[in-house]
Formats: structure tokens, C-alpha cells, sequence
């Protein structure tokens, strides 16, 4: 077996694999140099300087596996069952039976710039290296300009004004989170992000990014320049696919998988985490899911659908999700993009306490929670029968 | 098995209880309780995972 991509997502399918008593040879692929560790921390508590390096690397288990880092997956060849890498030895190929898919997702830079803007002080956030080089000019105090609030750039904004940073957080939509949690809860956070001083220019595009060799700031497409000379694209990722260009993976926003997660255009190979657009059963479409719980979920499962061949089952889901903000932790489950309404359940909104639902056709088919750690998982059967909605309070 | 649950780490986001729900449950205070700390053997897997998947690594287990 093959597993390409050691972050998350491949780590915790070659954990299946053996968990699930495949004894035969393992080959682990992964583009990075570094052990696999944690992502949601790198925009808030290492970002931050609160946790120190050693407390983002990912707990593994003994997976008796041939690990290459710092190795590039650059094609695969479906007939003679290879992949074609380039690692610290040189080129090779490496032979499989059956390949886990899971080389994750590349952050976006602005449309039409270099990459990021081909300027000193422009920083995209994916790996721990982009964490460690951000929080290390935030350490000369800069004026931060954040562009994009989607849950990386509001974290981000979060943790620099945690730091007592000046931030300007901009972004194309209405609201922050406006297109995850939809326009109403997008607001709740928007006046969670000014009530900390961020400043918030929202329902404004970036015509570009002004400076000289380094940033010094962004210009709106309203004309106004947002002074910044540290800038941070949180502008959304884009599946690593290049290397499967030219096979008969059928890609598309991702890699297309059916309900088992096994890639359509291929036999025995599947995918998982952020690379896998999978069909959904509950949903009835296909989803690519970025957030941490389902790519060490989807993982596991693609890993048993590998070894289950004909007998696999669907992967099917509740997804879950959380951010922390400020004084404040979002917890998600269930799908709110779905939602064409939403309410308040439980709590208070202008306390940032309290539960919201989110309903399509009378059913249920979210729930967001803000600093309600406790009632959360009440609701985990509302959202996985799709109860009438609005929900009653459950027990 | 003894499962262990350091409370200065832990920030409930509830990643454990998903996995293994008879095990661990966030509570009206808000914290995370092990609701069952000598938990049976066929939950090791689970248990197991919860400890590997915590974000903040708050979890530990013991033999015994």
C-alpha cells in the first residue's frame, strides 16, 4: 500500500491500515520535511506563542511503514500502479496495490498576482514553517492588514490583536464567516472581531497589493488603501492535484470519490481530507470538507474501504467543527451552507453564549454553538435525524 | 486502562467525545469529565484514537 500525503489525513489512514491488521509493506509520501503535527494550532496557539513547537507534532502510533519526507509526488501511473516522486535521493517510482489519496490543499494567493503578490511581507498560512515565519514578524510589531475572513483570517486577526497588533480585516462578502455560517451569524462575528479593535472592511474586494520590494498596503477596489506592512491572504486553498493531472483521476474541485470514498477513474485507490470531494450520502452531493475532525474520520474510513474492497461501506458522516476567536470558541455540526434559515435556540447572543440552528424545509441540518462546550453534543441526534426545525432543547 | 485527562490543557472541543462518547462528555460547566476512566477493553481503539486526536493533547492513558 502507498499513502501519499503525510499530514493528517495520510498519517491516520496508514494508522487504519495497520489498526485494521494489514501487515503487508506500507509507503508513507509526504512533500514536507517535518513530522506530521497539528494544523488548527498554527493560527492560534503557536501563532500566538502560547505553545511551543514540540506540542504541535501530531501523536502517531507505530505505523512499521517506510516514511519519505521531503518527498514530491509528481504522477501516477495507473497502468503500471506507480508513483512517480522526487525525494533528497533523486527520482523513483513506487510500486502499490492500493494508494490513499491525501496530499491536502495549497493556500490561494490574489487572482492575477505573483505568488503572494511577489513581495516581502505578504504571508500565505498552511504549514508550520508559514506559522513560524508569521509569528516571527509579528514579533516586529507591524501593522497587519488580513485579507480574507474566512475561519484562517478571522483566526489570524484574533490572534494579532490578541498580540496588541493594529488589524484591518477585509473581505469580499458582507460579513466575516459570511459564507460558512451564512450572513446573520457572519454578523455576530464581525461585532465580535470590532469590539476587539479590529478594523472591518467588509462587502470590498483588493484591487491589488501596494508597496515597493516590501508591502506597505492594500489597495481597495473602492479606491481607498488600507495601510498594512504585513499582510496575511487568507483567501482559501485549492486541492494539491497537479500530480494527478494526466491520469484518469476524475478531478474536479478535488478528487472525485463515490460514497465509499473511492476515486472515480481509478481501482483500489481512494482519498481523504481536504484533497477528497466525496459523495455525501446524508447530503446527497459531493463535499470537500477542510476542517481537522474529518480528516482524521474520512482517513480511517477510506483506509477500511481499501481493505474492504467490494464490501466497503459509505462514509456518511455528522461533520463537526470548531474556532476559537477572542474569548470565544465556535463549534459546528452538521452542514449550516445548507441552511436557509437559522435561529437562536438556547442562550444569548449579545453574551456570545448560545446555541443557533440552521433549518432547510423544516428540517434541521445544523447547529452552531458559541461558548456552549456543554449543550453542543445534546444536539448531535437533532442534526443526524434532521429533527423538524426550529429544534426544541433537548434534555 | 486508565484514562487520564489533564483539565489545564484541555479546551472541550469535544474531538474526544465525538469519537468516544461513553467515555468522555463535556458538561453543564463546560469541561470535559471522563464519565468512564477504567474503560473496557473493546473501546481501546477508540479511546485510543480520542488520545492520538486531541488538538491540545490533554489526553493520556495508563495501563491497569
Amino acid at each position: 500500500m502507498a499513502v501519499v500525503g503525510a499530514s493528517l489525513a495520510g498519517t491516520r489512514a496508514a494508522e487504519a491500515l495497520r489498526r485494521e491488521g494489514f501487515d503487508g509493506r506500507l509507503t508513507a509520501i509526504g512533500e514536507e520535511v517535518h513530522r506530521p503535527y497539528q494544523r488548527p494550532p498554527l493560527s492560534k496557539q503557536f501563532l500566538a506563542g502560547d505553545w511551543d513547537r514540540s506540542r504541535v507534532d501530531l501523536r502517531v502510533r507505530d505505523l512499521d511503514a517506510d516514511v519519505r519526507l521531503g518527498t514530491v509526488a509528481e504522477q501516477l501511473d495507473l497502468q503500471a500502479r506507480e508513483v512517480a516522486v522526487r525525494g533528497p535521493d533523486g527520482h523513483e517510482r513506487i510500486g502499490f496495490d492500493g494508494l490513499i489519496i491525501a496530499t491536502g490543499c495549497q493556500p490561494r494567493s490574489l487572482r492575477g498576482e505573483p505568488d503572494r503578490g511577489g513581495m516581502v511581507g505578504v504571508h500565505t498560512l498552511r504549514t508550520v514553517d508559514d506559522s513560524l515565519a508569521l509569528r516571527v514578524a509579528l514579533d516586529a510589531n507591524p501593522t497587519v492588514g488580513v485579507v480574507g475572513a474566512g475561519f484562517i483570517g478571522s483566526e489570524v486577526a484574533s490572534t494579532c490583536r490578541r498580540r496588541g497588533l493594529e488589524v484591518t480585516l477585509i473581505d469580499p462578502l458582507s460579513a466575516p464567516l459570511e459564507r460558512a455560517l451564512g450572513r446573520r451569524m457572519g454578523d455576530v462575528v464581525g461585532k465580535l472581531h470590532i469590539d476587539h479593535g479590529v478594523r472591518l472592511r467588509t462587502g470590498v474586494s483588493v484591487r491589488g497589493l501596494v508597496g515597493n520590494g516590501h508591502v506597505e498596503g492594500i489597495r481597495l477596489d473602492d479606491g481607498s488603501l488600507v495601510p498594512a506592512d504585513l499582510v496575511v491572504l487568507g483567501l482559501g486553498v485549492t486541492p494539491a492535484v497537479k500530480w494527478l493531472e494526466g491520469s484518469a483521476v476524475h478531478l474536479d474541485d478535488g478528487v472525485v470519490c463515490d460514497a465509499r470514498c473511492f476515486v472515480e477513474g481509478a481501482t483500489n485507490v481512494v482519498a481523504a481530507g481536504d484533497v477528497a470531494r466525496w459523495f455525501h450520502p446524508s447530503s446527497g452531493r459531493h463535499l470537500r470538507v477542510e476542517h481537522f475532525d474529518n480528516a482524521g474520520a474520512q482517513a480511517a474510513a477510506a483506509a477500511r474501504a481499501l481493505l474492504a474492497g467490494k464490501d466497503a461501506q459509505p462514509y456518511d458522516p455528522v461533520l463537526s467543527f470548531w474556532s476559537d476567536q477572542y474569548e470565544v470558541k465556535l463549534q459546528l455540526l452538521g452542514m449550516p451552507e445548507l441552511g436557509d434559515s437559522v435561529e437562536v435556540v438556547e442562550g444569548d447572543v449579545s453574551q456570545l453564549r448560545f446555541i443557533a440552528a440552521y433549518g432547510r424545509e423544516g428540517r434541521t441540518v445544523a447547529i452552531l454553538a458559541s461558548n456552549q462546550m456543554s449543550r453542543l453534543h445534546s444536539y448531535r441526534t437533532v442534526v443526524e435525524k434532521r429533527l423538524a426545525f426550529p429544534p426544541k432543547a433537548p434534555a | 486502562m486508565k484514562v487520564v485527562v489533564d483539565m489545564n490543557t484541555c479546551e472541550s472541543n469535544a474531538v474526544c467525545m465525538g469519537l468516544a462518547p461513553s467515555v468522555f462528555e463535556v458538561q453543564g460547566d463546560g469541561k470535559l469529565h471522563v464519565i468512564n476512566a477504567n474503560p473496557p477493553e473493546e473501546l481501546r481503539d477508540k479511546v485510543e484514537e480520542a488520545c492520538r486526536s486531541c488538538p491540545t493533547q490533554a489526553i493520556s492513558l495508563a495501563e491497569g
